[in-house]
């Protein structure tokens, strides 16, 4: 149950994918000006990883290591075909903002990072749960970023107003700097400062 | 017809550069600007592959996946356009296995000094990002090419410049947790907003 925990727990801080593994970042700084593609872009992450972790622990002592490369990024790749035809189909107005960041998926250094790293070492079942625990990991600074830049850029969470801006007679003035791509570097920064202010070990050498 | 390309040239190089407009191969862009000639050497590896892998992928595009591109097979009514991902990864590793082969066998001095970068690429965002908007942009062959020399130029500006910033970045104090990666993304942050001022020019 330790483990459980562990596997899974552990890639959400303690070693955050995007914030202290540096994997990953491309979607998180492109897709993150609402919450609603933010979330939808997260489920995508956390299936593909989950799964790619799962199918790649169970043939893991079959595929020769010479082309284990070509083999992962099949099975990403198929994976990342069924999550974009699922949100053409479901969700289409947010497939045409996310734009081409589903298909980046499969180049995500997240999903590869971790097949390389855990799941071809180790059995599915502590595969799926690091999978999920590091699809999670992402997801938690992916919509810390969003709901910044979408509460304080326009005012509103998920399209419904929640600080009422003065162009609507309210007394917010929005931010737009946060709409900008830019400040979302901004924002991961600063994340990373606040993570390595509390776990002191994990700040780099000068 | 000329002034169209060049547009489209400046265009990819600084208004949509691919690094600091569009966030593509952000890991590597990050990961591997610690010293100004490590970033020269992939700079120009990304250059050669994505000149390459955009306009063969835009024939593959063209030719095989569109709706309707296999009429001389018999296969009118094929959509093959959802095998577009698997198809754009499997050619641009292909391609940058056959380089490494290409240049290992008639240019061993720039093998050598692109060493590991080579196999690295084929997992930048950057490389299949670029394939994803030719495809996405609706561009010709002739437009596959420019944009494609282009954006690998704009990547390659990019990451040597941030390069360049971090090895003068030594010098300064750092606060402890900033160190390393938190001040990097805040310099490519600035990088960033000092890009969107190209946003103005019109073409």
């Amino acid at each position: 149950m330790a483990l459980v925990k562990k596997t899974l727990l552990d890639p959400v801080i303690r070693n955050n994918p995007i914030a202290i593994q540096v994997l990953g970042i491309c979607s998180a700084l492109a897709v993150t000006s609402r919450l609603d593609t933010t979330l939808i872009m997260c489920l995508a992450v956390i299936f593909v990883t989950s799964f790619s972790n799962v199918s790649i622990s169970m043939i893991r002592s079959h595929i020769p290591s010479s082309v284990r490369i070509i083999v992962e990024m099949t099975i990403i790749a198929s994976l990342v075909i069924i999550a974009d035809q699922l949100i053409r189909a479901y969700f289409f107005d947010v497939s045409k903002q996310l734009s081409v960041y589903v298909g980046l998926i499969i180049t995500n250094c997240i999903i590869m990072g971790r097949a390389e790293a855990f799941a071809l070492q180790n059995p599915p079942w502590p595969s799926l749960l690091d999978g999920f625990g590091n699809g999670l990991g992402y997801s938690v600074i992916l919509i810390a970023v969003a709901v910044v830049r979408e509460l304080f850029g326009q005012g509103k969470l998920l399209g419904v107003s929640i600080i009422p801006l003065d162009t609507e007679g309210g007394w917010y003035t929005a931010n737009g700097v946060l709409l900008l791509p830019a400040s979302a570097f901004f924002l991961i920064g600063g994340l990373i400062w606040i993570i390595r202010t509390v776990h002191k070990d994990l700040v780099e050498e000068a | 017809m000329l002034e169209h390309y060049i547009s489209l040239f400046v265009k990819s190089i600084f208004i949509d550069n691919i690094a600091l407009s569009l966030f593509l191969g952000m890991c590597t862009f990050l990961a591997v600007s610690r010293r100004v000639d490590t970033a020269a050497g992939l700079g120009v590896a990304v250059v050669v592959v994505q000149s390459i892998t955009v306009p063969v992928n835009n024939l593959i595009y063209n030719h095989v996946l569109r709706q309707g591109a296999l009429e001389w097979a018999g296969l009118g009514g094929a959509d093959l356009r959802f095998l577009g991902l698997i198809t754009y990864i499997g050619v641009i590793a292909a391609m940058v296995q056959i380089l490494e082969m290409a240049l290992d066998k008639f240019f061993p001095r720039l093998y050598n000094a692109l060493g590991i970068f080579l196999p690295l690429i084929t997992v930048n965002c950057a490389i299949l990002g670029g394939s994803l908007f030719m495809v996405e942009r609706d561009y010709t062959f002739n437009e596959s090419v420019v944009f494609g020399l282009g954006s690998g130029i704009g990547w390659a500006l990019a990451i040597i410049m941030l390069a360049g910033l971090r090895e003068k970045m030594k010098y300064s104090r750092v606060p402890a947790g900033l160190r390393g990666l938190g001040i990097t993304f805040i310099t490519a942050g600035l990088m960033a907003m000092i890009f969107m001022l190209f946003s103005g020019i019109q073409l």
